[in-house]
């Protein structure tokens, strides 16, 4: 079988757990033997070849470059804004109008390809997995890794995103749900029906984090315990409540030392609200972070805490965990469906959240409790499982559009 | 000749509510909660007594006025009687009913339903003698046999009991002790002079509490007349069949629509169409039946999980570490004189508060998970631990604790 997929830029040029996502797949898809043409959103300059040194065997997927400026979370300021430092005119003038115009490069390039399913990930390449759709009379399978109101907190959804999202995906012949908690968004807000929707959670492979520096390890030293917040800095995430359980907890226990690792539109806010609660020399805000700099804080902090308001799955409490440190996550997420050892709580309810931090900073058995048996519980998160239902549900929906086995390529 | 001796255990903990760190040294009373949540202590009580206590005593009471030899026995926690006599005070006259016909004995356990005997032996003969007044104080009856907590036993434990002054005690007949040996006698434990052992039945008695209504179970439907025929081939190849089991078997795990109560209702006359079964009280087998063999058990041993062993209450490092820091607390506690606090203490030491922190099985969703009325183990931990770190306050705080530091220091 060959999928063609509209997907994004793998780690480590990625932000986000959009390309970790697609990469994840796209490896394990391969390894069970499915070609895949993976189309490449790419600035002008940039080269796709790196991408082939990630496969075992390259034969097996091939890139495509569509020339974008088009990247993952980017909301429409943010596009003009990056849009106005490109010199070339070949770029739409608002997002919208490049969402339109890579669309209409995947068209030509899909008429041109041969594969027997498309697979498109989030919003922004819905488009163009509606247009190839059109043009080459194959399925359509759109995976939601956020929606709308996840990004926006359900604050200001944008009506031109909605209306993509929600269009494409009564278009589709199949919609991919990165959770139950997602599906249940996609049912309620955009009218479609459940039985169109499967769940497919996200995987995580341990052999991507082998080596992790022991760096910070003089914060470990000196004996205080250390919280971590690590995400984009806005609203989805939830950053407010882990500043107000950070007071709350420190009223209790001042040796405690609360990071935030990342950045985003709410950065300076948090930082005054940190003043003005009167911890900021306890709350550290350390920017973005990747790789092994993003891993070693992991590995030096002893709790993970993720408070997102809505958070459709959720990678990095499983990155935390393969790094060797516990995690505390909101309910309102999609990774709380596939992690049973972790303390979980609602990300409006801080004085339970300041609990359960206080909990785990005062008692090393519960430490050592949580981390043992999450990293257990890990392992079986992984993209080999999630390549499984995806080729399970290629196949429905091959056969339930009529096209019978004989006709795949491969 | 094939006896049939039904135990019951009776039991219902003191659940602590959501204590988080906030209430340490504002609130003590840690097992009032009064949510929907299950670890509201009355609501439960009253729960498992409709669906359970008061139809199965019912049943029960009928039995015994229908048929003079039929007997049974109880073993009742003390926690379970202090929350009869304060959420459900028609249930505890139920029991006293069938305590009352003489036939139905009741045996000896720790007060607080805890773990005792493996912390603090001197603690574990206290908490006996409170369960033999309390026995005494309500029923009127002063037990001769001693079970343990979950039927916790080893050699040390028999030779304790034996001290006491029991003349019997139960535990599992656990395949890894028996080995090809059959419960279905009497045995005398290592170490002991005159003690008589009873091993549980698993077999026989799983049938009933957990096999009853499993569908995937290829004796499903079990029915009164199969139950007896099965305790029928044990004629000849031994003297007595012990069915061990919680009470809540009877309309709370198995509940009243998979037929349980007519099961019970029905198998005494099952029993008795063959002309050599009977039913006894633990204490009337050791009167009867003489042991055929000693029975070494070295490594303690319970009826709990596929292990038959502590590995439900303390597999852990976190309940090692409450179980710990609970036991460590002993002599301060006691030299407070405080009643409500040594109390509470002892409330805080009962094996279900252990058994909700199990992760041993969280995953499977299975019995552990079914049992806990915890959201995970992680919350029924942090909840315990911050309930004793306040009665650790309330301790330093107390009167005659400033007291005793001031004599230490002057020695």
């Amino acid at each position: 079988m060959r999928v063609l997929m509209f997907g994004w830029e793998f780690p480590p040029h990625n932000s986000g757990g959009l390309g970790t996502a697609c990469f994840g797949l796209t490896r394990a898809l391969s390894n069970r033997n499915i070609d895949v043409l993976f189309v490449l959103p790419k600035k002008v300059g940039v080269a796709a070849s790196f991408m082939n040194i990630l496969f075992a065997d390259e034969r097996k997927v091939k890139f495509l470059e569509i020339e974008t400026t088009l990247k993952p979370y980017v909301t429409s300021e943010g596009y003009v804004r990056e849009r106005d430092k490109v010199v070339s005119d070949i770029y739409g003038n608002t997002l919208m109008q490049e969402v339109r115009r890579y669309a209409l490069r995947a068209h030509e390039l899909a008429k041109k390809e041969s594969f027997d399913i498309i697979h498109a990930h989030d919003w922004l390449s819905f488009l163009a997995g509606v247009e190839a759709k059109k043009v080459s009379g194959k399925p359509l399978i759109l995976h939601m890794h956020a929606t709308e109101f996840d990004r926006t907190g359900g604050q200001g959804v944008n009506q031109d995103v909605y209306e993509i999202e929600r269009a494409s995906m009564h278009y589709a012949d199949g919609i991919i749900a990165v959770s139950n908690f997602t599906k249940q968004k996609i049912v309620e807000h955009y009218g479609i029906p459940a039985e169109k929707i499967i769940v497919v959670h996200n995987g995580i492979e341990e052999c991507d984090y082998v080596n992790i520096p022991d760096k910070l390890s003089e914060l470990k030293h000196s004996g205080q315990k250390i919280v971590l917040f690590a995400g984009r800095i806005t609203i989805q995430k939830g950053p407010e409540y882990f500043i107000r359980a950070a007071k709350r907890v420190l009223e209790m226990n001042p040796n405690v030392l609360f990071l935030v690792a990342g950045s985003g539109d709410m950065e300076r806010q948090m930082i005054l609200e940190a003043a003005s609660l009167g911890i900021s020399d306890r709350v550290v805000f350390v920017g973005f972070l990747r790789g092994d700099d993003l891993n070693a804080v992991y590995r030096a902090a002893d709790l993970f805490v993720m408070p997102s308001v809505s958070e459709p799955f959720g990678i990095t409490p499983l990155e935390s965990i393969i790094a060797g440190t516990p995690v505390l996550i909101s309910k309102q997420s999609g990774v709380s469906e596939v992690l049973v050892h972790a303390l979980k709580t609602d990300f409006w309810d801080t004085e339970d959240m300041a609990n359960k931090i206080l909990g785990v900073v005062s008692h090393r058995s519960l430490w050592e409790t949580l981390r043992g048996n999450s990293r257990e519980e890990v392992k079986q998160v992984n993209w080999d499982v999630a390549s499984k239902k995806c080729i399970d549900y290629y196949e429905k929906i091959l056969c339930a559009c009529g096209i019978p086995s004989e006709t795949r390529h491969i | 000749m094939a006896s049939i001796c039904f135990y019951f255990q009776v039991h219902q903990p003191f659940r602590v509510k959501d204590y988080r760190v906030f209430d340490i040294g504002r609130d003590s009373e840690y097992f009032n909660d009064d949510s929907d949540r299950s670890i509201n202590n009355k609501k439960i009580l009253n729960k498992v007594a409709n669906k359970c206590y008061l139809p199965a005593n019912a049943v029960l009471l009928e039995l015994l006025n229908k048929y003079p030899e039929f007997k049974i026995s109880f073993s009742f926690s003390g926690v379970f009687l202090e929350q009869l006599e304060m959420f459900s005070p028609e249930t505890l006259e139920s029991f006293q009913k069938l305590v009352a016909t003489g036939r139905a004995e009741v045996l000896e356990e720790t007060y607080y339903h805890s773990l005792s005997f493996l912390y603090s032996p001197e603690e574990f003969r206290r908490q006996v003698k409170m369960h033999r007044d309390k026995v005494q104080e309500l029923f009127g009856v002063t037990p001769t046999v001693f079970r343990n907590t979950e039927l916790i036993y080893n050699n040390a434990l028999a030779v304790e009991v034996e001290k006491l002054g029991y003349k019997g005690i139960i535990a599992e007949g656990a395949d890894h002790v028996l080995g090809w040996q059959s419960p279905n006698f009497l045995y005398k434990p290592k170490g002991t002079e005159h003690l008589k052992l009873l091993l549980k039945n698993y077999r026989l008695s799983d049938d009933i509490a957990f096999r009853f209504s499993s569908r995937d179970w290829a004796d499903f439907p079990l029915t009164a007349p199969k139950f007896a025929q099965w305790a029928n081939q044990v004629n000849g190849n031994g003297q007595i069949i012990n069915l061990f089991m919680d009470y809540e078997t009877f309309g709370e795990h198995q509940w009243e629509d998979t037929g349980i109560f007519n099961f019970l209702r029905h198998l005494p006359e099952e029993i008795y169409k063959h002309p050599d079964n009977d039913f006894i009280t633990p204490s009337e087998a050791i009167e009867r039946y003489e042991p055929v063999a000693e029975l070494d058990v070295h490594n303690f041993m319970s009826w709990a999980d596929v292990e038959r062993d502590l590995s439900a209450w303390l597999s852990n490092p976190m309940q090692h570490d409450a179980i710990k820091t609970v036991y460590a607390l002993e002599e301060e506690v006691l030299s407070t004189c405080d009643n409500k606090l040594i109390d509470d203490w002892r409330k805080l030491q009962t094996s279900d508060h252990f058994y909700y922190m199990c992760t041993k099985w969280f995953n499977d969703g299975d019995v552990h998970k079914y049992f806990n009325p915890y959201n995970t183990p992680y919350e029924a931990f942090i909840a315990y631990m911050n309930a004793l770190q306040d009665l650790r306050l309330r301790v330093i705080g107390h009167p005659s604790y400033a007291k005793k530091i001031k004599v230490k220091e002057l020695s």
